[in-house]
């Protein structure tokens, strides 16, 4: 099974090379169906909305609202202002994570050395697709990572474990409002986010 | 009394008499003349001395080796924060490496506030709560206008994020400039279905803030969203900051936090701060 999940007229279908960003704006209504193509490969994501950027994706606005840590199905992604970007309309994982934030060449340096400080990261793509849209550090802020696992122990001990996704495994968000997506095929190679070997994304945006 | 304020003199005398009046609230100047020194301080190397009014909000610009002292007087204060690099403000507080690189969710003495750069900001260098959240953020107006029915910043339960926004102003700041942040006093906790539980306050206590770059701090002192009481409580925070010592690589106590260090001595030394 490899299309979008909830069904609909196609919009797009982009192919997302291992370690590539990717960015659209989907329109109000649409879906966006994120398929984890070769399994366990975090997909980041940032969310602005379209008509006035300054308002994106937070993270504490979408957890505090839901009470609860982890995305799943029928969490509804909320801006700094509290407002729907995009809901989760359907999800073949068990949660999604959104407490992990992104890699990038500088925190790499923090969790496994300096000598990886060469390496691609989730920053880097954020950085470089944001700025075809006019957006920059500023902009950037804790993300989404689909297919990623993230579980918070009792003493409050986290990281990034092996995933719970697999080979084809889905997510769909519908967007709200219309909203730019910016999403980094996560490059890492020192973590399970992708089993340490980055695979393919596919970004399908369907009208209902 | 009637006050005469008739004409501009008697307006300016009326205004003269005002001066030198003290508040619950209010920022102590010089710093060394603040009514609540921190025992075993020296007055005079006081740098910031100020209560923050319950709803209130407080910034200032501090140097490289400020060790800044947050006291909840009553158990009600709630200080949420942000931090900038004071020469770069695009550096700033990032959440979510702040809880990924030390492998561990939950704010308490050692703990680093990280940048997305590579770089520790500031570092928890004491702590008498426990009760803290890096996970809920503030509120928002839409969340204080449903809880409260009121959000505004003069009003009588204002968002943190209003709060945070006219203090970011102050810097020439703007809502780009404000990610998510962290508060402190009022603690939060995940559950294995992922849900939050609400500690809520340890009673009166001290954080301190070790700031290891020159830093723009940002305070909010507005209840946290999660506070389950139905009435707008916060309690005044007193905030003291004097001169000391960035932490070294070697101090830290694991490896992560090491190469933080590492990094951070690494840009100050370049940019002679």
């Amino acid at each position: 099974m490899t299309g979008a999940l909830i069904p609909g007229e196609l919009v797009r279908d982009d192919h997302v090379e291992p370690r590539a960003p990717w960015s659209a704006v989907v329109a109000a209504g649409h879906v966006l169906t994120i398929v984890d193509v070769g399994g366990n490969q975090s997909a980041d994501c940032l969310i602005y909305a379209d008509a006035d950027r300054t308002e994106r994706y937070s993270v504490p606005d979408t957890l505090t609202w839901q009470g609860n840590a982890y995305v799943r199905e029928g969490t509804v992604l909320r801006s700094q202002y509290g407002n729907p970007l995009m809901t989760v309309v359907g999800n073949e994982v068990a949660r999604q994570d959104t407490i992990g934030g992104a890699c990038g060449k500088e925190s790499n340096t923090l969790r496994y050395g300096h000598h990886t400080a060469h390496q691609h990261g989730c920053r880097e793509n954020f950085l470089a697709e944001a700025a075809r849209h006019g957006l920059g550090a500023r902009d950037v802020v804790s993300n989404l990572n689909w297919f990623m696992n993230v579980p918070v122990e009792a003493d409050g001990t986290l990281g990034i474990v092996d995933g719970i996704s697999g080979p084809g495994k889905r997510v769909a968000i519908r967007a709200d409002v219309d909203v730019l997506v910016l999403v980094s095929n996560c490059p890492q190679m020192n973590n399970p986010c992708n089993d340490f070997d980055p695979t393919p994304l596919r970004m399908i945006v369907t009208a209902p | 009394m009637t006050r005469d304020t008739s004409t501009v003199f008697a307006a300016r005398d009326d205004a003269r008499a005002q001066g030198g009046t003290s508040a619950d609230w209010m920022p102590y100047l010089p710093a060394s003349t603040s009514p609540f020194v921190p025992p075993g301080i020296d007055p005079t190397t006081l740098t910031w001395a100020e209560t923050v009014a319950p709803g209130g909000y407080t910034s200032k610009v501090v140097a490289r080796g400020t060790r800044i002292r947050l006291t909840d007087v009553t158990g009600d204060a709630c200080a949420h924060v942000l931090v900038h690099s004071a020469v770069a403000p695009w550096e700033r507080l990032n959440v979510a490496d702040t809880q990924k690189i030390p492998w561990q969710a939950y704010l308490g003495a050692g703990h680093p506030l990280l940048s997305g750069d590579g770089r520790v900001l500031a570092t928890i260098v004491a702590d008498t709560s426990a009760r803290h959240d890096a996970f809920c953020g503030t509120s928002s107006d839409a969340w204080n206008e449903r809880k409260y029915g009121d959000a505004a910043p003069e009003g009588p339960s204002p968002s943190g994020r209003a709060l945070f926004t006219l203090a970011a102003a102050k810097h020439d700041l703007t809502p780009r400039d404000l990610p998510p942040s962290v508060s402190f006093f009022q603690g939060v906790r995940v559950e294995e279905d992922g849900s939050f539980r609400w500690l809520g306050s340890a009673g009166p206590a001290e954080v301190d803030l070790l700031a290891e770059l020159p830093l723009i701090v940002l305070i909010a002192n507005t209840a946290h969203p999660l506070d389950p009481r139905a009435a707008f409580t916060v309690g005044p925070l007193r905030v003291h900051a004097w001169r000391a010592t960035p932490t070294r690589p070697d101090d830290a106590t694991t490896p992560e936090t090491h190469r933080a260090y590492l990094n951070t001595v690494d840009y100050a030394e370049a940019r002679g701060l």
